[in-house]
């Protein structure tokens, strides 16, 4: 076992588990929102970072970065409420996320998130971009303004369905995810249409068709039950 | 006691902000003996006054009146406050921001003279409704579309016994 601290108290984890699961074996919350139980640590949305106290204050993933031997980490603190705030801010402002007329409000990561991190305005200008509505799926709408490229849908296309039909394209600012290298998601032939990719949106972005504002609700914890059933690729 | 001077002004939004104030109810009774209503859609005084203790300011900066009179309002208003969700991040009025300001004239007045695309009659059409921060500094927000009565009435009340005014929680929810 590894014995570790986390905001004062003195915890014990397996080897190999990361700072997240000790954490709420523990019952310490850690905000999330690229994390997802059932897919791969991804470590992008920078939501749970963390601080390790004798690793000089330095700042780390909680959810992909895993337990050592006398860590000494601080979860909650006035320095990382304030930086996630930030993080949640610059997500809040890179694309157009309107609650009022979205279909998940109400049920959404992000939103909860800005009501848990206190966030009361966002403090950088907007970006306000012009991305198109894709529609041309039978069964599902994905609205790019609403994304926040917290990878969740890609990893749940491939590594629990197989279908790898989601993935990124682009760098930095311009990053998007799109199906099939591009193009309608209509027109996408490795979808299965299972699903899985929209239980697995924390937000907006990817929904079923014909939903209405704030009846979009998701099932995310979808992917720990089947992946705990069969064996990880 | 004083009363405490208030206004409250709609920019670019629907009034549904100021629909969700009346629906305080039979709170505004107890709102009238602490607070004078000294500017607002709802009271019927043309200048905005000097030395005002609290604004609510709903809407978007949408337009170069809302630019001005925001301006002005922050001049004379010790505590302003953004009202909502337009005002606290743009919200629907921002929806057309990722257009071109004449496209989105052009289609709704068609062809030939346009209202709003230079100044006029009508207040010129800024390229993007703003929130108000953008604009100047903003003392408090009120979030939600609209924000429900009792989450204005929380505020409020913080605010008249001199607690911050500050929401947490679910009440920062927007939508």
């Amino acid at each position: 076992m590894i014995h570790l601290e986390i905001d004062g108290r003195a915890i014990t984890a397996r080897p190999g588990q990361t700072i997240l699961e000790a954490a709420e074996g523990a019952g310490i919350r850690i905000p999330t929102l690229c994390h997802l139980k059932g897919l791969s640590p991804w470590g992008s949305c920078r939501i749970c970072l963390v601080e390790i106290a004798n690793w000089n204050g330095r700042l780390v993933p909680a959810c992909a970065t895993q337990v050592q031997e006398g860590m000494r980490v601080v979860a909650t603190s006035p320095r990382l409420t304030e930086l996630r705030r930030r993080v949640l801010e610059l997500l809040f402002a890179e694309r157009n996320h309107i609650c009022a007329i979205c279909v998940s409000s109400g049920h959404c990561e992000l939103q909860d998130l800005a009501c848990e991190l206190g966030m009361e305005v966002v403090r950088v200008p907007y970006r306000f971009p012009g991305l198109a509505l894709d529609a041309s799926h039978g069964k599902f709408v994905y609205d790019p303004n609403r994304c926040v490229l917290c990878g969740r849908c890609v990893r749940a296309c491939s590594e629990v369905e197989g279908a790898m039909t989601w993935g990124f394209s682009g760098r930095g600012i311009h990053t998007t995810v799109e199906p099939d290298l591009g193009g309608p998601w209509g027109s996408a032939e490795t979808c299965t249409e299972c699903g899985k990719c929209l239980e697995a949106c924390p937000v907006g972005a990817l929904v079923e068709r014909g939903k209405a504002t704030a009846e979009q609700e998701k099932e995310p914890q979808l992917l720990a039950q089947l992946t705990e059933r069969r064996p990880r690729a | 006691m004083p009363k405490v001077k208030v206004a409250t002004i709609w920019f670019s939004g629907c009034s549904g902000c100021h629909m969700s104030f009346l629906d305080l109810d039979e709170r505004l009774v107890e709102l009238a003996q602490k607070v004078d209503i000294v500017y607002s859609p709802v009271v019927d005084i043309k200048e905005f006054p000097d030395g005002v203790e609290l604004t609510l300011v709903e809407g978007a900066v949408g337009n170069s009146d809302h630019r001005e009179m925001l301006l002005e309002i922050r001049k004379k208003t010790k505590l302003l406050v953004a009202f909502g969700d337009c005002a606290v991040t743009g919200n629907v009025p921002s929806m057309r921001n990722p257009l071109p300001r004449e496209e989105v004239l052009r289609s709704v007045y068609g062809e030939g003279e346009i209202p709003g695309l230079e100044e006029g009659e009508v207040p010129k059409l800024l390229p993007q409704a703003l929130p108000l921060s953008m604009v100047v500094p903003v003392d408090g927000f009120i979030h939600g579309c609209p924000p429900p009565a009792d989450r204005i009435w929380r505020f409020l009340q913080r605010l008249l016994s001199g607690e911050s005014p500050t929401l947490v929680g679910e009440d920062l929810r927007f939508g």
